[in-house]
């Protein structure tokens, strides 16, 4: 039997880089998704309104780990190779992109009408509208529940071990299986995402209060 | 692309699906109950609790929240039992979800017993209420409708953040998808199946969250309106 050492302890940080690209692809992925379902539940079409909600239910309706099965089993469906990066890549993308939507259109709606019916008047289009006009103040509305939920995003990459990802999570068992001290290792796990998380939701309280201060 | 999807095997595992919710619905009910409670203690004493007991109220939530639950169900089921404490999966699951959603409803409460105003304490005391019944009827119910909403999602969401416990062998709903799936080689039939029976349950929990604050509410029942 192995004792715990620095090297695990290095093996550990090194699998939380895949844990923060991981983050980063399904933040990324989650905001192009979040934004356009945003738009489209604000949408003045019934069609793309019942399109997101429906997306919205349906996401949030399950599990994040059937999600991961499924698009890893799906993605041998239609005939691609089974690259967990992947299939965590989407089905995080698909997660974070419901929740963001959701979250970010609370953020377009609580932008004053008033704000509305005076760029009608300037004449400008729905384009411009959105551009100049409604999205730069609900991006000061979005940035404090954006960065909380980037929290949820980081923890949720954890689910990615069970496809076979290495990142910390499954980091944190391989070593396990060689040392089998699983306290010790999965605190030292448990801290570096503790690590990763609580400046983030740290910064998310301290900006929604300073949001709160200049109104 | 030419796969044919089969779901022949439903004909035959049926009563395994059944017997999988039904253990998730008996896990999550469970820890919804047990978390609710010392969430809502752990709010009493971040809010009207001494400096040290508010400290550590604090670093619990934190803690908890800032790590991944699949983390904290291996900590207790893998970490205990290396320690001497010996736990089954289930009761380690059991566990892991009560402290995991202790926190969360520590938080929502939190808020909810803020907004109570120092004026209905003033009042309640004037009346002559004992301590626990000015907790309870003035202080916690009025609290728990105005974060009921808050409080009813994140319960939905624990229901489905449940299924990381089938990754301690608990046989609940998504361990035995695995199971079968294992069985048959129909993978991206199963978890279509299990997909549609989580998206039921969590249906079937947003009503009867309504309908407990239908009961609860007495106010809302009558005028319609929340608080």
């Amino acid at each position: 039997m192995n004792q715990l050492s620095a090297n695990h302890l290095l093996y550990l940080l090194i699998a939380a880089e895949w844990t923060v690209v991981l983050s980063l692809i399904a933040f990324a992925g989650g905001s192009v998704l979040g934004l356009a379902i945003a738009l489209m539940r604000v949408s003045k079409l019934g069609v793309l309104r019942g399109i997101a909600s429906g997306y919205i239910q349906l996401i949030q309706g399950t599990p994040l780990l059937i999600l991961l099965f499924l698009s890893y089993f799906g993605l041998g469906i239609i005939g691609l190779k089974l690259v967990p990066l992947v299939a965590a890549g989407i089905s995080l993308t698909l997660y974070a992109g419901a929740f963001l939507g959701e979250i970010w259109r609370g953020c377009i709606e609580a932008v004053p009408k008033t704000q509305w019916e005076a760029s009608d008047c300037l004449g400008l289009n729905r384009v411009q509208q959105y551009a100049y006009v409604i999205l730069p103040q609900a991006t000061r509305i979005a940035i404090p529940p954006t960065v909380g939920f980037m929290v949820q995003i980081v923890k949720n990459t954890s689910l990615a071990s069970v496809i076979g990802f290495v990142e910390l999570a499954r980091a944190g068992q391989i070593v396990n299986n060689s040392t089998f001290e699983p306290f010790a290792i999965f605190s030292c796990v448990a801290a570096i995402y503790f690590a990763l998380c609580y400046p983030l939701s740290v910064a998310s309280r301290y900006l929604e209060r300073k949001a709160h201060a200049g109104r | 692309m030419s796969y044919k999807f089969d779901f022949a095997f439903m004909a035959e595992r049926w009563p395994d699906f059944v017997a999988g919710a039904w253990l998730t619905v008996q896990l999550t009910v469970l820890a919804i109950a047990l978390g609710f409670a010392l969430g809502t203690l752990c709010a009493l004493a971040r809010v009207y609790g001494g400096p040290v007991l508010r400290r550590l109220v604090g670093a619990y939530v934190e803690a908890i929240r800032n790590t991944p639950l699949l983390i904290q169900i291996f900590i207790v089921y893998f970490g205990l039992s290396s320690l001497g404490l010996k736990l089954s999966a289930d009761v380690s699951a059991v566990i892991a979800l009560t402290v995991n959603m202790g926190a969360y409803s520590t938080e929502i409460m939190r808020a909810g017993i803020q907004s109570v105003q120092r004026t209905q304490l003033e009042a309640a005391d004037c009346l002559g209420l004992t301590r626990l019944q000015t907790i309870l009827h003035v202080v916690l119910l009025p609290a728990m409708e105005r974060v009921y909403p808050a409080l009813s999602s994140q319960f939905v969401l624990l229901m489905l953040a449940s299924s990381i416990t089938s990754q301690i062998s608990v046989e609940e709903l998504t361990a035995t998808a695995s199971l079968v799936q294992s069985d048959t080689y129909r993978s991206f039939e199963v978890y279509l199946v299990v997909a549609v029976v989580y998206l039921a349950l969590s249906a079937l929990y947003r009503f009867a969250f309504w309908l407990i604050g239908l009961g609860l509410f007495e106010r809302k029942r009558r005028l319609g309106t929340p608080l």
